[in-house]
């Protein structure tokens, strides 16, 4: 329903993402295309795949973005502007706009784990539902005219054909970095919210009001080297005489 | 990235534009109609009546333009209780009966019927204002979350009306001069709250920043590095549309005075000569046609001057 | 309103799943391919396989679009218009057998020197080059002289495995990981899952990179070095650590060579070189008695530092003390090598500080009694938990090979090689120098009609094994084992066709290669090239390399200068072998090799490769490959991978040996092995014992189970080779001291460069050109999404990379007024190009960059000329020469290393100047849209939607 579930388990399905560990390889974009594109729903097309203007439907993308330090150093070696690679997808909100926008029920999140889908055969394919959500996990499929977003793989979590271990999203089974993590964030208990809990598991653009249940785990602190560069002296006294004297004194003790 | 001049915002679509600027025409001559200020046994009234329905129905079909599954779009009424588009299709239609009913008491029997034009009168605002709503209860589009949004619908919809009925009026419909003057008001009022729209929109601190959108902002100052695919892509053809500061600014004024200005200085000419029907009457066309390219405009940039948060993600 | 919208959520996958090994690039992974209805459906990591564990890379789950790419190959094509035109039209397989017959038969016949076979991204290397050695050419190679042989060789050479491939960190154990120069790395998936188990037990991990991208971007610390430098930061963190006695000094005297005596008596013809007794055997000091003893004589304890007589009354000093005094020396000060690396004092003595204190402070006892191969009796294996591994950052810079050289020195001074926590051997390696073969290609060494009489590829011990003729001039066509490059164990494939060009050493008549575009990405001046491919004899009319033999499976740029092309499966349609005689998936616990088999079977009228040279082979009636009768002795290449035996008992693959299945290494062959390879999901596994894990250069455990499996026939222990002899001989060579005696013109160059223990010099293109003038690095990174040229045909990879902007540091771009989407002239010393940049802040101030390999030829891989890719994507190759600039005797040098042969594609110095705005990157080349076989190529793909619900 285009409402948001009246009644809902205690269950929120949904991804943490390691924002520390995310290399940007882009292996969950694509892993996640062509699950999708052969299960949930209509495919994901692509037009002009071999001309100019290459584009088609995904539902999770990698943006990089580059960080500098406000009136930080900027040049390289003083290392402190960084990269940090951004997975987005559905982050499967809890107040989602995207389904109260719906006019025809198309858009509706599910009760019993909140994920949040689109019946494709409900779908006109009117782009408010896009519109809606702030984070541009929704896109329309120029092929078949509906709305394609994460469906967090419903297809693969509940999946009985499917070994135990593969019961996750295609995003998450594949991520080489391990920086995907799949669970329910509203058990306290479960390895997803306790990872939460120790880095300081974040909300994209809170101040939407969207309550996502998706959270991102922050770039860990860092040690500069820099700090270290008293520690090495102690045994130095520095020539070549030297040295060989304990070298003398070390193969003695061998 | 683009430079600060440059900005990244909705893409202006023809048929949305040609949909909420038509029926917001019509939807204002219909209210208007629906008061019975004009005589229901003149030629001119019984026109109007059929303009209005005309321009409304052309707006209804351009708005069903841009779906994916238009055949489908009967879809789109079952979901009033929470979706303002939904509630927009559903008034649209209820409006109808009404808006029929007393075009054909206008029309055939030549007669006012009070409560079918009171009702009619009442939908049409009513589904002019859930237009509004559509775009208001985007929190994604900051420009638009306002109330002053479906105000603005409102009243550009209520001086295009009048502006077309006073058209009617001094063509035969009787009340021209009353209704030139009160065209103008409407007018006036109409860009007051434009233009009062437009400097909370040029005056807004961004409610999202690429700091929020990625959560980074503790570590330092977050640009757009990479997109994630280099061409186009659905979200940046749709709220990623690439446009000069200075060119909306140009464009705004434009529209301020071609759908302001000039129809206000017309309609004032129109009423000076009310002593001569046919000529107010063609200066009242004159002011129609420039109001309407003008909110045409305003309509443009509505989107092309509106910033969506997800842009945060995109550089823009 | 009806309920809930139902969804199903139990829809099986597909309708079977077969296993075999990605091959979307070189890191050999292990692949669940889902058939349905005939159809890939899904290719999925396969969670049982060593090397991805279950995980795949973007590339890997793109295999669907390339296996239905349009720019596959789909017959064999014989060129009809002008080399280049892309003009061919398609033969049979007999036609263009016959052809190939007949051309190479000729070849043999006359002079079998005038075939240049050369493999690119081979991975069957055992059966190309053990063909090549068939047909008897001395031209054989495959892409390792252009990739990253400088860490192969100074690896072997110095350790007796390497970096690249036959080695990986101990990512469980190791606490400090130090990365140097790696953007994705044949190990694309082990090392993202290992950077991932780094994070998890909370190690540190240092990237040493002039860019913060990738790798970089999750690095604890980034070390934004200046391009070629590697080698003094490395040599100054040794400085501190000597100068700290932070060293392993019990390591260093049982592992490695420093206490062997080397002889001081300069002038002389030995000088420099080892002490030896009789039989060969290094001598030490014994230090107890102080006497000068043999190498293994019980009990000795050899000296480390001193300057001993030796019997025969010349001085010797232990290689340590020299070694010692080098590096000690205050020219490796942090403080004096700041300025060159452009990092900071402070930076390099806290690197040091943490390298001394986790190997030594934080050291891992593992309790595993052990024995070594001196017959010490080890209660446990000690670990220095810090690991390190390096790639083209370091190898592809004309001092890479010393630069290699002194990181395995570092490792090797802190005891961190094959211990727990580091930098862990992988079998059939460690294999010391010793057992690798000499190069085969001298004159003596070939003739009409008969096998080439060895290898061609290996080590020479000294300038006597190089391949020259009596005046010293190369016998290979890429002046391989040269003066030129005297340990270029992997060849040159970069300087064949500007060699055989010139017809320098001599010209060649067959060009053959195999996987590898050099009409662009993988040459060095590629417009060059692309001329010398075109360019005729006027003379004779004839093209200056007459003929052109090609096997690729796509349509890339490279096809289109083929004269008969030979068209290929895609790695889904044929059986591969990822052989222990090459180079094998083993782990550092665990022998592995792996195969590939048809899970799909073509549909068009292509063949594998190997099936095909195996074909050509018989028809040429080469030994091995057809009997005494003349009659084809293996079917296809699935026949040979079982039955060929390359010693007996050893084939291609040591899993399921023997008539039982049940031998491992040795056995004898198995007609069911393949089929065994595939119900284990086509892959062999066999696990190394606990207490032969490591120390495996020293191992006994380990050496006796090498010899089990049939990697040696004894033994083969490795002592490190810190100070390397064979390099002291090319400078006794170069002083004229000692014969054979190096050319006028080589002898600086060598004095030099070939110093036997690790230093650090200019790269030749810094040195040769006038940095004012050039005062910027440009470098090139590979991006993950991407396989060098053969992504772009892929739909889904080609848009994430569509098209390459420059990337230019933000001091750069203020100096010179640049923004985003501007356009630039980059200009070297060879050509320009001209590009639109994008700004960026974490990166090296002097070093610009871009993405390898995404700029395309309008028409190549199916691609619409018009796209992204050829218009606005560009190559950083236009601006690097396969030679440097004349020197003032007019000499012009191979840009490449001067030991190894490597080439130095990040030796580039450029300039930029701000250009007009342009929507095409310059220099633009003619189309070969005539390739394209545009009658299937789709405007919308909607893969998959049959099956849609
Ligand atoms: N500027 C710059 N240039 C570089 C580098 C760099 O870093 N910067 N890197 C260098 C290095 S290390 C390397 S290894 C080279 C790599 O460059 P190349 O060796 O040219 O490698 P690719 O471009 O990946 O592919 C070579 C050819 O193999 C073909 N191919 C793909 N699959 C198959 C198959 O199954 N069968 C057959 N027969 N052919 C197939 C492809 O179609 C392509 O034409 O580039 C080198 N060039
Ligand atoms: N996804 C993907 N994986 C691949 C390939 C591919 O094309 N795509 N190609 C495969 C092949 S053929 C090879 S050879 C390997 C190569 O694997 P890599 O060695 O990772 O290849 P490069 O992209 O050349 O990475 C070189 C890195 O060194 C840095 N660098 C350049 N100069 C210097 C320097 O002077 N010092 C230091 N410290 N760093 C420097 C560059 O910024 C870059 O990050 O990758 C293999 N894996
Ligand atoms: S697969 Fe993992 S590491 Fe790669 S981009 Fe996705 S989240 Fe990042
Ligand atoms: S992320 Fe966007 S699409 Fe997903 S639930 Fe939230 S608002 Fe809806
Ligand atoms: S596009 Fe489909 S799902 Fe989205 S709002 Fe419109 S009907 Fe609903
Ligand atoms: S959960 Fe499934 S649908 Fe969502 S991003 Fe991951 S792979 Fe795609
Ligand atoms: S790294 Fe990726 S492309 Fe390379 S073999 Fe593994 S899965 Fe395939
Ligand atoms: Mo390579």
């Amino acid at each position: 329903m285009t409402s948001l579930p009246a009644e809902r388990s205690g269950k929120k399905l949904g991804l943490v993402i390691d924002l520390d560990v995310c290399v940007g390889c882009h292996a969950c974009v694509v892993s996640c295309k062509e699950w999708n594109t052969g299960g949930y729903g209509n495919a994901l097309s692509d037009q002009q795949p071999y001309g100019p203007g290459v584009s088609g439907t995904f539902l999770n993308r990698i943006h990089s973005f580059e960080v500098v330090p406000e009136g930080g150093e900027v040049i390289g070696e003083a290392g402190e502007a960084r990269i940090v690679h951004f997975p987005k997808s559905c982050l499967h909100c809890d107040d989602a706009p995207c389904v109260t926008v719906c006019p025809t029920g198309a858009s509706y999140k599910r009760g019993e784990d909140g994920i949040v889908l689109v019946d494709e055969d409900k779908c006109i394919g009117c782009g408010l539902c896009a519109w809606a959500c702030p984070y541009g996990a929704r896109e329309m499929d120029l092929a078949a005219g509906v709305m394609k977003k994460c469906t967090l793989c419903v297809d693969r979590i509940y999946n009985e054909t499917l070994k135990e271990v593969d019961r996750v999203p295609s995003c998450v089974r594949t991520c080489p970095a391990n920086a995907r993590h799949f669970g329910d964030l509203a058990d306290p208990a479960s390895a997803v919210s306790i990872m939460v809990a120790e880095r300081g598991g974040m909300d994209l653009m809170p101040e939407q009001g969207t309550r996502p249940v998706n959270k991102y785990l922050p770039p860990r602190p860092r040690t500069p080297l820099a700090a270290s560069a008293g520690a090495l002296l102690a045994e130095n006294t520095s020539g070549a005489s030297g040295f060989f004297a304990w070298l003398d004194g070390m193969l003695d003790r061998i | 990235m683009l430079d600060g001049a440059k900005h990244l915002t909705m893409h202006p679509a023809f048929s949305i534009i040609v949909f909420t600027t038509l029926s917001g025409l019509g939807y204002g001559l219909a209210a208007i109609l629906g008061l019975g200020v004009l005589d229901p046994s003149a030629l001119a009234t019984k026109l109007a009546y059929l303009g209005a329905l005309v321009l409304i129905g052309a707006g209804l079909m351009s708005s069903t333009l841009h779906l994916g599954n238009p055949q489908r779009a009967w879809r789109a009424l079952s979901q009033w209780r929470s979706s303002w588009l939904s509630r927009e299709g559903v008034m649209a239609l209820l409006t109808f009966v009404p808006l029929l009913w007393s075009a054909w008491a206008t029309v055939v029997e030549s007669r006012y019927i009070p409560s079918a034009g009171l009702l009619g009168t009442a939908g049409a605002a009513l589904t002019v204002y859930c237009t509004g709503m559509i775009y208001a209860s985007l929190r994604s589009v900051q420009a638009w979350h306002t109330p002053l949004t479906p105000l603005c619908f409102l009243l550009f919809g209520l001086s295009g009306g009048l502006i077309l009925a006073s058209l009617a009026g001094t063509a035969g419909g009787g009340n021209g001069l009353w209704l030139t003057l009160s065209a103008v008001a409407a007018t006036l009022v109409a860009w007051i709250a434009k233009t009062a729209w437009r400097r909370r929109m040029l005056t807004l601190r961004p409610l999202s920043t690429p700091e929020t959108a990625t959560g980074l902002g503790s570590i330092g100052k977050v640009r757009l590095f990479e997109r994630p695919h280099i061409n186009e892509n659905y979200l940046t053809r749709e709220m990623g549309f690439v446009i000069a500061r200075k060119h909306a600014a140009k464009l705004g004024r434009i529209s301020f005075l071609a759908g302001g200005v000039l129809p206000v200085l017309l309609l004032l000419a129109a009423a000076a000569f009310s002593a001569f029907p046919v000529a107010s009457a063609a200066i009242i066309a004159c002011a129609t046609l420039l109001h309407y390219a003008g909110i045409f405009l305003e309509r443009w940039l509505f989107f092309a001057e509106a910033r969506h948060a997800v842009m945060n993600y995109y550089g823009g | 309103m009806p309920a809930k919208p139902r969804v199903a959520l139990s829809e099986p996958v597909s309708d079977e799943v077969r296993k075999t090994t990605c091959y979307m690039c070189a890191c050999r992974c292990g692949i669940d391919v889902h058939i349905k209805d005939g159809k890939i459906r899904y290719i999925e990591g396969n969670r049982d396989h060593p090397v991805n564990r279950g995980v795949l890379c973007a590339k890997g789950s793109a295999g669907i679009m390339q296996h239905y790419a349009p720019a596959r190959l789909k017959a064999p094509l014989k060129r009809v218009g002008p080399r280049g035109s892309g003009e061919f039209k398609e033969i049979s397989w007999d036609e263009v057998l016959e052809t190939a017959t007949r051309w190479l038969g000729e070849v043999r016949e006359r002079d079998p020197k005038k075939l240049a076979f050369f493999t690119g991204r081979d991975q069957s290397q055992s059966l190309t080059g053990y063909w090549a050695q068939m047909y008897g050419t001395p031209n054989y190679a495959a892409h390792g002289g252009f990739c990253s042989v400088n860490m192969a060789a100074a690896g072997i050479m110095t350790i007796g495995g390497a970096f690249w491939e036959f080695g990986a960190p101990d990512w469980d154990r190791t606490k400090l990981f130090v990365l140097f120069g790696v953007a994705e790395d044949h190990d694309s998936n082990p090392i993202k899952i290992g950077l991932s188990k780094l994070k998890k037990n909370g190690a540190r991990f240092v990237s040493v990179n002039p860019v913060r991208t990738g790798y970089s971007a999750i690095a604890d610390n980034w070390i934004g070095i200046r391009p070629g430098t590697d080698g003094l930061l490395i040599l100054s963190v040794i400085h501190e650590l000597l100068k700290a006695r932070k060293i392993d000094v019990d390591y260093i005297v049982r592992y490695t060579n420093a206490t062997w005596l080397v002889i001081d008596q300069p002038g002389a013809a030995d000088h420099g070189l080892f002490a030896r007794d009789g039989e060969g055997k290094p001598l030490v000091f014994e230090s107890v008695t102080e006497r000068v003893v043999s190498l293994g004589t019980q009990g000795a304890r050899a000296a480390l530092s001193g300057r001993v007589e030796l019997p025969d009354g010349r001085f010797a000093q232990p290689a340590f003390q020299l070694l010692a005094e080098k590096y000690l020396d205050p020219q490796y000060a942090p403080e004096a090598v700041a300025g060159e690396t452009g990092v900071a004092a402070d930076v390099i003595r806290g690197l040091a500080a943490e390298i001394a204190r986790v190997a030594f402070d934080e050291a891992i006892f593992l309790d595993q009694p052990w024995t070594d191969v001196d017959g010490r009796q080890h209660d446990g294996f000690v670990g220095r938990p810090v690991s390190f591994h390096a790639m083209r950052g370091i190898s592809a810079h004309s001092n890479g090979f010393q630069t290699a050289r002194a990181l395995h020195l570092l490792q090797v001074l802190i005891g961190a090689i094959d211990c727990p926590g580091g930098f862990r051997f992988e079998p059939p390696y460690p294999k010391p120098v010793a057992a690798h073969p000499t190069p085969h290609g001298k004159a003596e060494h070939f003739g009409s009609n008969k096998p080439l009489s060895g290898p061609h590829l290996g080590f020479p011990r000294g300038p006597e094994d190089m391949l020259i003729d009596k005046d010293g001039n190369p016998t290979r066509i890429d002046k391989a084992f040269s003066w030129d490059a005297p340990f270029s164990a992997h060849g040159l494939m970069h300087m064949v066709i500007a060699n055989a060009h010139a017809g320098d050493p001599y010209p060649v008549d067959l060009l053959f290669l195999y996987m590898a575009n050099m009409a662009w990405n993988s040459s060095m001046n590629t417009g060059g090239v692309i001329k010398m491919l075109e360019d005729k004899d006027p003379a004779t009319g004839e093209y200056r390399i007459p003929k052109i033999i090609y096997s690729d499976a796509y349509a890339s740029e490279m096809v289109a200068y083929a004269d008969l092309v030979l068209p290929d499966t895609t790695y889904l349609e044929r059986h591969d072998c990822i052989s222990m005689l090459d180079r094998p998936i083993s782990e550092p616990d665990a022998v592995q090799d792996a195969i590939r088999w048809p899970v799909v079977e073509p549909d068009r009228d292509v063949r594998g490769f190997q099936s095909v040279l195996l074909d050509l082979g018989a028809r040429l009636k080469l030994p091995a490959f057809a009997d005494n009768r003349g009659k084809p002795i293996y079917e296809n290449y699935a026949d040979y991978i079982v039955r060929h035996e390359r010693r007996p008992g050893i084939g291609p693959l040591a899993g399921f040996r023997g008539r039982e299945g049940d031998r491992t290494g040795r056995g004898a062959s198995n007609p069911d092995q393949l089929k065994r390879y595939i119900e284990n999901g086509s892959f062999f596994s066999a696990h190394i014992p606990l207490e032969a894990q490591f120390f495996k250069h020293a191992n006994k455990a380990y050496q006796d189970f090498a010899v089990r499996m049939g990697f040696f026939d004894q033994p083969q222990p490795v002592i490190f080779q810190l100070y390397q002899e064979s390099l002291q001989k090319f400078r006794l060579s170069a002083e004229g001291v000692r014969e054979p005696i190096a050319p006028e013109t080589h002898r600086a160059r060598i004095l030099e460069t070939f110093d036997p223990l690790p230093i650090w010099y200019r790269p030749f293109e810094e040195a040769a050109v006038d940095r004012e003038q050039f005062p910027y690095h440009a470098i090139t990174q590979r991006p993950a999404a991407m396989y060098h040229s053969w992504g772009s045909m892929n739909a889904w990879l080609r848009q994430i990379h569509t098209r390459n902007p420059l990337y230019v540091p933000g001091p750069i771009c203020d100096e010179h007024g640049l923004g985003d989407g501007d356009w630039v002239w980059v200009t070297s010393s060879h050509g320009r190009i001209k590009v639109e940049i994008k700004r960026m802040e974490a990166v090296n101030s002097s070093t610009i960059w871009t993405w390898n390999a995404i700029g395309k030829r309008g028409g190549a891989w199916a691609l619409d000329p018009k796209s992204p890719e050829a218009e606005r994507g560009f190559l950083m190759n236009h601006l690097i020469n396969e030679l440097l600039p004349p020197k003032g005797d007019g000499l012009r040098w191979s840009n490449s290393d001067p030991v190894t042969g490597q080439a130095a594609w990040y030796d580039l110095r450029v300039r930029i100047e701000k250009a007009e705005a342009g929507i095409e990157s310059q220099p633009h080349f003619a189309s070969v849209a005539k390739l394209r076989r545009g009658e299937d190529i789709p405007a919308e793909l909607r893969y998959g939607q049959e099956w849609a619900k």
